[in-house]
């Protein structure tokens, strides 16, 4: 394959809002219930049943409008789609069309260290189908309903991605503006983030190709297996003399390929027309104002904040931004100690992340132990117990086996800091040392560290080794 | 003449008559009635209950304002545990589990359900001939050829024959471009269709979203006002309804006009039409013309479009509104190997022609290439209607207009659909603009048939509006002719 291609992509991302009904039925929205379990009368198409819109989608939509930058549009319309499924009980989908809620956004994805700008076409709301289930009976296929009617928003990107790094980037950059706005739970194996790809390829530089959309992509491995597949095969297919038709693909997970499910020719006419049951949305200004105080922090924020402000190294800041709870965690601990942030923060994503890992827990399942954490964080940075003491501890704090203080107690891990004890240890320990102490005299910075270890150990490895380090220096310089 | 809703509750206040006995007397009738004017007649073990608790309230002194009266509902409304049709084949086998908003709001007045209305399918046609369960004939009789059986009119035909006949006392129907109207001039009672948003469509079958409204067909504008003082209410299940503040619409209805009327006739509608529907207007003239009424011409500048714009926009709703009767999950289903066998033999089978003619032509309307130049173009010139009418509302109290160019005509004598469709030419434009209008029996025809006049009031104006018709009703004295 020659290196001059280059391929364009534009994404567009279903993200489920977390909503607690669906958009326009009481029924609950929630993932894993038994099947048809959530479905009432207008979900399953019954006749005479009308949607009635739930407005928390709307504020949710407000919401993204204003964290990704777009123009939030005071008038939008829902249509009905129109297609035959039967997973699709209306026998349309209801979504918006013509007129939709947000237009012309924009967010920065972070590439190898450079920042670049993705501009978003569009973002609209729309109700989810059910799901067909195929492969459980050899003759009869299954209908699930719950899904029915769940809230949407279809996030469209102009193509302004290039490579399946830049779209991967992209994608979790959107998971976490949208969790960070609780708009969406950005859980992907559920289906709550899922994507299509539409990918075209052309000579660098050179005129679009024909695109091919690959939908229904749910994982950063997917979306980039399915790329550079989708990305090898229309290279091929065109370096052989053929030519690209605008199909939509399928990718199996199975083989790592695409496949075309349906081309342009078969496509539906979707006989889209605004849905008569609805009126049109109208937003006042203050209805648009009165979310934009809800939008709170953002990822880049919460980052340049962490750096500037709290002194926090930059990766472990990214790190502690990636997910909203890590840095609702920081930030609560940061408010109930003195301890200085950088040093919360090396503790939070080494010894505390590995416990919560180890352990399969939440991270906002320590939003309750956040004052036994910074106790102990306390008892470190104040040197009343060593490092290694308290690495020790953690687990028992966070397991809820006692207050700090109590454990580091309980099990005489005090260093002692007391100087007048250190200086009796260290006088015994330089007796009979007069050799080593004219080697350090005479310059061998090495010989510090020998006698600190005596000191240590003499201490039972309780001393405080900055407290020897200082006395001892004071000593042997004399 | 027939008794009116507040004579009926009289005589059971005054014990005159039982609900029982009441009830009984009305489905004795219906059960022996050859007008096949419902669908399905419920036993009378489903009503015995609500007999007895109705009973009770007149004993006790404290009736509801419909208590006991005997209604026929058009088989459009889905009614719990009834079986709901909409005369279609592909529903016939359909009992819905919920109540319709308008449905529940008569029973929560006491009125009790003598069975369902025969309809036209869907609500799609104007003769009631469109009916998987047959034709209904309409009661009344041409004098010059008493064998032929007439159409009642429709899509409410069978609510229509059946208040005209006496097999209940009034019935629920619904309008979308003069299903309730038409029929109630043909068959010689009362129609009114509210304004768009006033009664709630929630567990209505749809058949155009945008047009369709639940209203009475009875035997007096009294009876029309009280059961519009049941049924419109704001409802927060459809987002159409409206939350404007209703009013008691029976209350004074029979007081003198307080002020001086003026009443637009659109001289465009009187075009064309026969002596016979020229004489309703004059006679309605000289009737009103005493009590403080002024009428004047008015002329529109649409009408002629408004069947066009009707006959694409009503289609489009209908095409998507009936995606949902697939044979998949409820309604009856035809076997196919595929799963788009199963579509399409259900749904060939499962609809008669004229649903099917419909569903083509809206999804024709809406189809790429096609939408801009129908639908989009149709949803203009409805718009261009509605400023039409509030054109000469800014002159006018109300607008008096025939109800139909015609009077009943025979079973089986339009078969082709745009003859049919021109019988709603005085009805289609005032549901394109949402307006309520009313169709009262104003004479007969020189074969001895019913005709009606329509008054068509502004948004929300039912209280005046019944008054006048009220008024009209009394001076017309049509059930003395």
């Amino acid at each position: 394959m020659s290196n001059n291609w280059e391929m364009v992509i534009g994404l567009e991302v279903h993200a489920q809002l977390n909503t607690s009904s669906k958009l326009f039925s009481s029924s609950p929205n929630q993932f894993g219930s038994e099947p048809n379990e959530n479905v009432n009368f207008i979900d399953s198409g019954m006749p005479g049943m009308l949607p009635v819109m739930n407005f928390a989608c709307i504020e949710m939509a407000i919401k993204t409008g204003f964290a990704l930058n777009f123009n939030i549009n005071k008038y939008s319309v829902f249509e009905r789609k129109n297609y035959f499924y039967p997973d699709l009980p209306q026998g349309y989908q209801i979504s918006q069309f013509e007129f939709p809620i947000l237009t012309e956004g924009f967010i920065n994805i972070d590439n190898e260290g450079n920042q670049k700008k993705i501009r978003i076409e569009r973002a609209h709301l729309e109700q989810d189908a059910g799901k067909s289930i195929h492969d459980i009976d050899p003759k009869f296929s299954f209908i699930d309903l719950n899904r029915v009617g769940t809230p949407l928003l279809e996030i469209v990107s102009y193509p302004d991605l290039s490579s399946a790094e830049e779209v991967v980037s992209y994608m979790s950059s959107l998971r976490q503006v949208l969790m960070y706005i609780d708009v969406c739970d950005g859980n992907m194996q559920e289906g709550s983030l899922r994507a299509d790809v539409n990918l075209s390829v052309r000579k660098k530089g050179g005129e679009l190709g024909t695109r091919c959309e690959i939908k229904n992509l749910n994982s950063f491995k997917f979306i980039r297996q399915a790329i550079e597949y989708e990305f090898k095969r229309q290279i091929d297919v065109i370096e052989s003399g053929g030519k690209i038709e605008q199909n939509t693909m399928l990718f199996d997970t199975s083989t790592g390929e695409t496949r075309a499910m349906r081309s342009k020719e078969f496509s539906h006419d979707y006989r889209y027309f605004p849905d008569p049951d609805l009126l049109p949305v109208n937003l006042t200004q203050n209805q648009i104002d009165k979310v934009k105080t809800s939008v709170g922090e953002l990822p880049q924020a919460k980052l340049d904040k962490f750096i500037k402000d709290y002194n926090v190294d930059k990766d472990i800041a990214k790190i502690i931004t990636v997910e909203k709870q890590n840095a609702i965690l920081f930030e609560k601990m940061i408010s109930e100690t003195d301890v200085k942030p950088k040093f919360i923060a090396a503790w939070l994503v080494g010894d505390i992340f590995a416990f919560i890992k180890e352990n399969n827990l939440e991270v906002s399942s320590l939003n309750e132990k956040t004052k036994e954490i910074t106790d102990l964080l306390k008892l470190v940075s104040d040197d009343v117990i060593s490092n290694k003491a308290g690495k020790e501890i953690l687990p028992k704090v966070l397991n809820g086996q006692g207050k700090p203080s109590d454990i580091v107690k309980e099990l005489g891990l005090e260093q002692v800091s007391d100087s007048g004890e250190l200086e009796k240890i260290i006088d015994e320990a330089l007796i009979g040392e007069e050799e080593n102490i004219s080697k350090f005299q005479g310059g061998s910075d090495r010989v510090l560290g020998y006698f600190v270890g005596k000191c240590l150990k003499a201490t039972k490895g309780k001393g405080n080794p900055k407290l020897i380090n200082k006395i001892l220096l004071r000593r042997l310089k004399k | 003449m027939k008794s009116s809703i507040s004579q009926i509750k009289a005589s059971l206040r005054d014990k005159k008559i039982s609900v029982e006995e009441l009830y009984d007397e009305f489905l004795i009738k219906a059960k022996s009635s050859k007008t096949n004017s419902f669908n399905l007649l419920l036993d009378k073990e489903n009503n015995t209950l609500s007999i007895k608790e109705s009973q009770k309230r007149y004993e006790n002194g404290n009736p509801l304002p419909l208590d006991g009266i005997p209604l026929g509902i058009k088989d459009l409304f889905c009614t719990k545990g009834i079986r709901t049709t909409a005369s279609s084949k592909i529903l016939s086998n359909f009992t819905p589990n919920y109540e319709s908003f308008v449905t529940q709001k008569l029973l929560d007045d006491g009125s009790i359900f003598i069975g369902k209305n025969n309809c036209d399918e869907f609500a799609m046609g104007s003769s009631n001939e469109t009916s998987f369960f047959g034709p209904v004939k309409n009661p009344w009789k041409n004098k010059n050829v008493p064998t032929n059986d007439l159409v009642p009119g429709g899509s409410s035909g069978g609510s229509a024959a059946a208040v005209a006949e006496g097999t209940c006392v009034a019935s629920m129907g619904t309008d979308t471009g003069g299903s309730i109207r038409q029929p109630a001039s043909l068959c010689g009672i009362v129609g009114l269709k509210p304004t768009f948003g006033s009664c709630s469509r929630w567990g209505i079958v749809a058949f155009a979203s945008s047009l369709d409204q639940a209203g009475p067909l009875t035997n007096s504008v009294e009876d029309a006002a009280l059961i519009l003082n049941s049924i419109n209410k704001h409802d927060f299940n459809d987002s159409t309804s409206s939350n404007h503040v209703r009013e008691d619409y029976s209350f004074g209805i029979n007081d003198k006009l307080d002020q001086k009327i003026k009443i637009g006739i659109p001289s465009d509608y009187l075009k064309d039409v026969s002596r016979d529907i020229l004489s309703q207007i004059e006679n309605t003239k000289k009737a009103l013309i005493k009590h403080n009424v002024e009428f004047v011409d008015v002329e529109f500048k649409t009408t002629e479009y408004a069947l066009s714009t009707y006959y694409i926009l009503a289609p489009a709703e209908a095409s998507s509104n009936l995606a949902r009767y697939d044979g998949i999950r409820y309604g009856v289903r035809e076997d196919g190997k595929s799963l788009d066998d199963i579509y399409l033999n259900s749904r060939t089978k499962g609809f008669g022609d004229e649903v099917i003619r419909r569903i083509l032509i809206g999804a024709y309307v809406l189809s790429a290439g096609y939408y801009d130049a129908y639908y989009r173009q149709a949803q203009k010139v409805r718009r261009l209607i509605k400023d039409d009418f509030q054109r000469i509302f800014n002159d006018v109290d109300f607008i008096l207009t025939p109800t139909t160019p015609n009077e009943a005509f025979k079973i089986g004598d339009k078969l082709d659909p745009i003859s049919m469709y021109k019988n709603d030419i005085y009805t289609v434009p005032t549901s394109l603009a949402g307006l309520p209008g009313i169709s009262i029996p104003s004479g007969l025809s020189t074969n001895g048939l019913p005709l009606g006049i329509q008054f068509i009031g502004n948004y929300f104006e039912e209280k005046k509006l019944l008054q006048i018709a009220a008024l009209a009703e009394k001076e017309l004295n049509f059930n003395e002719q």
